[in-house]
């Protein structure tokens, strides 16, 4: 394989990003790569400064060529020389809005999903909510041990009754208090009580300026106006 | 004894099999898990009993064998030399051979396999229907040797294949006699086994391991733990012989803990190697050394991954990580890792000692040698079958497992475990290699096969299915965890009678992502019973949804019960044995079934004698 070739210290390789010949850095992954060239790739259990974990499959991105072509995880895979990759190809952007779907019927209160729905034009859940307040991305896990070395919460379950904890479900002394977790979750903000917060996704209230502020007036000022408040009703179902 | 050179185990070998009368009576008792969950101990019991009562001990051996494969006769016992095939024992039936056959040398025409197509009593092993078809290359030493005995397997050749190799063969040229050989790995992926080896013999480092998968979970199956309870041997020849051809030093066995047997018989294996000195420091007396370690599994679907496997041999927790760094150059604690699993392994000393060429004529123009299946579920003769590639699945289910029980009505067959698809009627002349089965939207798989008659629903087995998926995936990547979960409660809306005609695109919708997003080959299998189902069964799954019917009379919620008035004879069966109190009526007049009061459990359906409960 291509990687395997030795090279030069500072030599690029060069790749096929959307039909235009790139070149990047031999140690980023796709997702750097795109993000380099000015691309929106939506990701939920990305960060740069944590080990890339690659499991919200939002990154995913299409590779190869004619009938051979397969979808990766960006944030994992490697930039090779010669691949052919697509950010935004039709299986793309279908794959992406399923999965925005999945999470978002388990987490319906997540302004960041919500958000990330409007960006992505998803306009349906067909799945019951959940309410459920983690999406298991891992990026609460990752911050703990390789930001504030604590490692004071990880994994417990499998399969769907897979949950973030620390250890034996009891107060850990490892954790500082630190607040790093809450900070770096996706999840925890919470999505603006639009006029039908009852429905899946943001119902989209017509106002740019959110009908939440001024209902919260200065308590919530921290938030931004929900992208979703740009939708017309008629687009959500 | 240690062997230090390969003359020395020649010489050994040579002086078991002079030691060894081929005419003295041995009786092999099948100790696989089938026939043990029978008490074929016992009947072993019975057998020492018996033969030391009349005073035979001297003349007549008493071995117990790992699986024979008929576990449907089981327990089975074999009398060689003469080969008579003995089925369906109980400790009563022991004097009774010893007496007939072993002193008098007669045949008990009464434990006899009867062949159903003719009716006459066959004697011999290799003339009982479902053997016949076999071609049990790998499966066959099973019933000649005991696997806690070295002796057993250095006398029918064993280990003659590491002799080989060390005797002057290159690791390259043993890569080359193994791609020659077109073996294709068995666990699932169906990767090509020298080409693998290759890669990690190449891959830059200093350290390198030989993984030996045994983490077999896929209901119904036990191929691999049969294999290794059997004929431990063959598997640790088989990862000798690799590790020298990649350049390996170290090598596990990652069999779960819920293999007793095979745990046992590996561990006994790999100590009797190591006295021998066929494990450990310079093999044979060569500059190669290489040496094996058993690691237990907790018994976790998702370990039997590759990437899984390696993460809980390093400690943690069985979860897959992205391949696209392979794990022949980052394996097991990031060093270049050979991960294969029982069967492959165990192929490898047949292409060693009879050359590729041989091992290559047998199969299709991709698939070469033979495969064995475990061959389940509704079918008459139950038990391990090695067939060669390119065998067609009708000859698999009629020829050798002899059909349907009951008389029924074959349905379809679900090839690879629980994310294989399921093969219909239609295609069952179709040859059995890995890119057919793909091709229909099953898979090889490690070799689970599981047969289904008229009355299984298929929409209640894509519900299975996903449920055991579910339970078993890790959790880790998203389409994987909450995809299956969202499919689950499809299918079970659907068995309930509350699913709607666009829940079908939103299981195509839902697979697709499945295939196309999860991280590992659990996630990306796990819509192949689903996909399959609704490729050549949707009419059920319409039938389901729009009449609220299921075809099969499976999915309780949408069953109704009733009683025909002109078959009742009022016996009063069902009254009495309904336990809702939903039946009424006088004696010898027609019952009458209260639907409000049913609670659909099928009691009086099944207690009727006259036909007269209706399902519908």
């Amino acid at each position: 394989m291509s990687r395997n070739i030795t090279r030069q210290k500072g030599e690029m390789v060069t790749f096929m990003l959307n039909g235009a010949q790139v070149q990047a850095d031999p140690n980023w992954s796709l997702l750097e790569a795109a993000k380099f060239y000015g691309l929106y790739i939506p990701t939920l259990c990305y960060d740069e400064g944590l080990t890339p974990y690659g499991v919200c499959r939002l990154c995913v991105m299409e590779v190869g060529s004619g009938d051979r072509t397969k979808l990766v995880a960006s944030c994992m895979h490697p930039v090779i020389e010669g691949l052919e990759v697509r950010t935004h190809s039709n299986r793309v952007i279908k794959t992406r809005k399923m999965i925005l779907e999945l999470l978002i019927a388990r987490c319906p209160g997540s302004k960041k999903l919500q958000d990330m729905a409007s960006m992505l034009e998803l306009k349906e859940v067909r799945f019951k909510p959940l309410n459920d307040d983690c999406i298991l991305c891992g990026l609460c896990v990752r911050m703990c041990e390789e930001q504030m070395m604590a490692k004071a919460i990880g994994y417990a379950g499998r399969g769907t009754d897979r949950y973030i904890t620390t250890p034996f479900d009891m107060t850990s002394e490892e954790c500082r208090k630190c607040g790093a977790c809450m900070y770096i979750c996706p999840a925890c903000e919470l999505r603006c009580q639009g006029p039908e917060a009852k429905t899946t996704l943001c119902s989209g209230c017509l106002n740019t300026e959110a009908v939440c502020a001024a209902k919260y007036d200065d308590a919530m000022c921290f938030m931004v106006p929900c992208l979703s408040c740009v939708k017309r009703p008629e687009d959500v179902k | 004894m240690k062997l230090k050179s390969i003359e020395e185990l020649e010489d050994l070998r040579s002086g078991i099999i002079a030691k060894k009368d081929p005419n003295k009576t041995c009786i092999a008792v099948c100790g696989g898990p089938g026939c043990l969950a029978r008490q074929c101990l016992e009947v072993r019991d019975a057998f020492v009993n018996e033969i030391s009562a009349k005073g035979l001990a001297d003349r007549v051996d008493i071995r117990t064998t790992g699986c024979h494969g008929f576990c449907e006769s089981g327990p089975i016992a074999l009398i060689f030399p003469q080969g008579i095939f003995y089925q369906k024992l109980g400790v009563k039936d022991a004097a009774e051979i010893v007496e007939e056959t072993i002193m008098n040398d007669r045949i008990v025409d009464r434990l006899l396999y009867i062949d159903t197509g003719t009716g006459r009593r066959v004697k011999k092993e290799e003339d009982v229907p479902f053997y016949k078809k076999q071609m049990r290359l790998i499966l066959r030493n099973n019933s000649r040797i005991d696997p806690h005995n070295l002796e057993d397997y250095l006398a029918i050749g064993g280990y003659s294949a590491l002799a080989k190799v060390l005797d002057g063969m290159k690791p390259s040229q043993v890569i080359d006699e193994v791609k020659k050989s077109g073996l294709r790995g068995r666990g699932g992926g169906g990767f090509p086994t020298g080409r693998k080896w290759e890669s990690t013999r190449d891959a830059i480092g200093d350290i390198k391991y030989v993984i030996c998968n045994a983490d077999e979970g896929d209901p119904g199956a036990f191929m691999d733990r049969s294999i290794l309870e059997g004929n431990p041997h063959s598997v640790l020849e088989g990862m000798i012989i690799g590790a020298y051809a990649i350049g390996s030093n170290e090598g596990y066995v990652y069999v779960r803990n819920e293999y007793p047997l095979a745990l046992k018989n590996v561990t006994i294996a790999i100590k009797q190697a190591r006295e021998a000195g066929l494990l450990g420091e310079n093999i044979l007396g060569s500059e190669f050394s290489f040496d094996v370690k058993v690691n237990r599994g907790g018994g976790a679907f998702v370990c039997g991954e590759s990437t899984a496997l390696m993460a809980s041999l390093e400690g943690k927790p069985g979860e897959p990580r992205a391949k696209y760094i392979h794990t022949s150059e980052k394996g097991l604690w990031d060093r270049p890792s050979n991960l294969n699993n029982v069967e492959t392994w165990a192929n490898v000393p047949l292409i060693i000692n009879k050359s590729p060429e041989w091992y290559s004529a047998i199969g299709t123009g991709s698939s070469k040698g033979t495969k064995v299946f475990s061959l389940v579920g509704k079918i008459n003769n139950t038990g391990l079958v090695e067939v060669p590639m390119g065998i067609s699945l009708r000859e698999i289910i009629y020829d050798i497992g002899g059909g349907i029980p009951g008389g029924k009505a074959f349905k379809a067959v679900q090839t690879g475990g629980p994310s294989g698809g399921c093969i219909p009627e239609s295609l069952i002349d179709m040859p059995v290699d890995y890119e057919q089965l793909t091709k229909v939207g099953s898979m090889m798989g490690s070799g689970g096969m599981i047969v289904m008659d008229e009355d299984t629903c298929m929409v209640d087995l894509a519900r299975y299915f996903t449920n055991f998926l579910q339970e078993e995936s890790c959790g880790k990547c998203a389409p994987c965890r909450e995809g299956l979960l969202r499919m689950g409660e499809i299918l079970t809306d659907i068995t309930e009678g509350r699913g709607r005609m666009e829940d079908l695109s939103l299981i195509e919708d839902l697979s697709g992502v499945l295939k196309d997003a999860s991280l590992c080959g659990l996630g990306t299998t796990a819509a192949n019973p689903v996909i399959s189902t609704m490729r050549y069964f949707r009419d059920e799954y319409v039938a389901h949804i729009r009449d609220h019917k299921c075809p099969a009379g499976v999915c309780r919620e949408l069953i109704i019960y009733g009683i025909d008035e002109e078959s009742c004879t009022g016996c009063g069966r069902c009254l009495k044995n309904c336990p809702s109190g939903a039946i009424e009526g006088e004696k010898k007049q027609p019952h009458v079934l209260d639907t409000a009061k049913c609670i659909k459990c099928g009691i009086c359906y099944d207690v009727c004698k006259f036909d007269a409960v209706r399902k519908g």
